[in-house]
């Protein structure tokens, strides 16, 4: 069996035909995966208008967008103080009270922990911003990680001021 | 299998029988030579085969008045228990029974950890058993989410939001998981269209498990291999249906204990809630069956470490055929095995209980102790066993304890082999 061993024409052939059939087996496999992703109609919802004119100094709001909770809360002048003076070397992931909020008066933010997806509470914890009752994640009055499981900062969605009194998020 | 040929008495019987033989496959289950000593920690099998069918039939039945929609699904269950003709019966042994299969597969797998029945030859019938199992947990989650409470809301985004721990791709998985960016209408559906579809994979599973357990044989208390048929085995039926059908029955008066005195004591009242994505339970705790992983991922501070942790807890298990090295399966004869069996069951109840509990003080401290102790015995303490216990002489057969001695020659033999 001395011409079985060497690569001949068949084996050429046979290999050829794997690899087409891989490649077309997972052509024909990829709608079946993908047809799980999210949908047209989910990503048409991608962005929401907030009329903001109603809420006064240390008051929060939450609406849901893309099927989540944000929070957006006006936050005082005590609060803003309070997430300026942390220092960065403090936090578990590192970000200035700046690049979170912009108009500093204004926090908007995924109400999701970022642990396992609980929705965290107000004015509580030991940083006097949110604390998560699922896991226990303690956020400060910028939204960030401060203690607890969580790995990172809530996170802060696209979003921009439309005009003074209104927040288009997404 | 059976060695000897099985020939049909009736004319019709063989005419059939040569072209598909399933009066041998029945003649097979009865004669099916089963060690006589085999004690009631064996009935659970039979029973667990039970289960699989009562919740295939209950939930078939709930499936023909549910609406899986997020709009709908927790009104529909609201009409199945007040509209739908013994709608809450059907209901409530479907919920209960989910939490009687898991109490009937914990007895089942601890049974094969204390006599151990995972050990060559049988490792493919343990390796079957714990797909099912798992599978078991996935099917029984899902069926959870569909009632869409609270509990069945927020259990479904904290253990879905699990696989945002894998790096990099985490976000997109979980994306892929909802169908959306948060738990939402379409994971409810495609939860609900596997809920349908597991339970008849793990009716597959189930024959390749009785199929492999049927090649080797049953082991049995005594751990020793018999032979079979010989006077050490018993015929399937009668002897076996019987013992497994009065097992049954006291099974099902625990069963209808819950069904109709307590059918709500294993579930939670926020899932009498409808789902509010804007407002988490003050406490969630997964469904009493999860709550010993649930504990190992909670013990670990860090996120992805924990999930890691928790899969870990199941894949040991696994491999348990190669961290297990004693060559003697059963607990009577590892005096310290026995011990350490205990151990770990006494470990993985605690583990539930403090599952159940805030992760916080003294009840995170004990979940960590008691989490290390968890990967202890099957990393550590069962290979050293391996090597270093002194186990108790074996029997030679199951008769020897009581003949003194078996009569065989063959069987004398089988001890040098051991």
């Amino acid at each position: 069996m001395e011409e079985d061993k060497k690569t001949n024409r068949r084996d050429f052939i046979f290999t050829a035909s794997y690899a087409l059939g891989a490649v077309g087996v997972g052509a024909a496999v990829w709608p079946l995966i993908d047809q799980m992703n999210p949908d047209a109609s989910v990503k048409a919802l991608a962005s929401t208008e907030v009329d903001v004119s109603g809420v006064e100094k240390g008051q929060s709001i939450t609406v849901l967008w893309r099927g989540k909770p944000v929070f957006i809360r006006r936050r005082t002048e005590e609060e803003i103080a309070k997430a300026k003076d942390v220092k960065l070397e403090d936090l578990p992931h590192p970000e200035t009270d700046e690049e979170r909020a912009k108009n500093p008066e204004w926090l908007v933010m995924l109400g999701v922990c970022t642990h396992l997806g609980c929705v965290p509470l107000g004015d509580k914890g030991e940083y006097g911003g949110w604390f998560c009752p699922c896991h226990g994640s303690h956020y400060d009055t910028s939204g960030r990680i401060r203690k607890g499981p969580a790995p990172t900062n809530m996170e802060v969605p696209k979003y921009e001021f439309v005009n003074s009194n209104t927040i288009k998020i997404g | 299998m059976s060695d000897h040929e099985y020939t049909p008495k009736s004319k019709l019987g063989k005419w059939f029988n040569d072209r598909l033989p399933l009066l041998t496959l029945s003649n097979h289950l009865q004669e099916y030579p089963t060690p006589k000593n085999l004690n009631y920690w064996w009935t659970f099998g039979g029973i667990l085969t039970f289960c699989l069918i009562a919740q295939i039939i209950t939930g078939l039945i709930l499936a023909m008045h549910y609406v899986a929609s997020a709009d709908l699904a927790f009104g529909s269950v609201e009409h199945i228990m007040r509209d739908v003709n013994y709608g809450w019966l059907i209901r409530y042994v479907h919920a209960n029974g989910a939490s009687m299969f898991f109490l009937a597969v914990y007895i089942h797998i601890f049974r094969s950890l204390y006599y151990g029945s995972y050990k060559s030859p049988r490792e493919v019938i343990w390796i079957i058993g714990m797909i099912i199992y798992f599978l078991m947990m996935a099917t029984a989650f899902m069926g959870y989410v569909l009632p869409w409470g609270q509990m069945s809301f927020w259990g479904a985004t904290v253990i879905t939001n699990l696989f945002s721990a894998i790096p990099l791709v985490g976000e997109s998985v979980t994306n892929w998981l909802w169908g959306g960016y948060a738990v939402d209408n379409p994971t409810l559906i495609r939860f609900y269209s596997l809920h349908y579809l597991f339970p008849f994979l793990i009716f597959g599973l189930v024959i390749l498990h009785i199929w492999a357990l049927h090649v080797p044989g049953n082991n049995n208390p005594i751990g020793i291999d018999i032979k079979k048929p010989s006077k050490d085995t018993v015929p399937f039926h009668p002897y076996i249906v019987i013992k497994d059908l009065f097992a049954l029955l006291i099974f099902l008066i625990v069963f209808a204990f819950f069904v109709f005195y307590s059918p709500n004591i294993l579930g939670h009242a926020d899932n009498y809630i409808e789902a509010n994505p804007l407002v988490t339970p003050a406490h969630i705790v997964p469904e009493w069956y999860l709550l010993p992983f649930y504990a190992i991922l909670r013990s670990i501070p860090d996120k992805l470490f924990g999930v890691i942790a928790m899969f870990a807890a199941i894949f040991v298990l696994v491999i348990l055929p190669w961290l297990d090295t004693s060559k003697v399966r059963s607990a009577i004869f590892r005096p310290l095995y026995k011990q350490f069996y205990w151990f770990l069951v006494a470990d993985v109840l605690i583990l539930g209980y403090v599952g159940a509990m805030p992760a916080e003080g003294l009840y995170l401290l004990v979940a960590r102790v008691a989490t290390a102790y968890y990967f202890l015995h099957f990393l550590v303490i069962l290979p050293l066993l391996g090597a270093k216990e002194k186990t108790l002489d074996i029997p030679l057969s199951l008769t020897e304890p009581v003949l003194g001695g078996s009569p065989k020659e063959s069987m004398a033999k089988n001890k040098k082999e051991i």
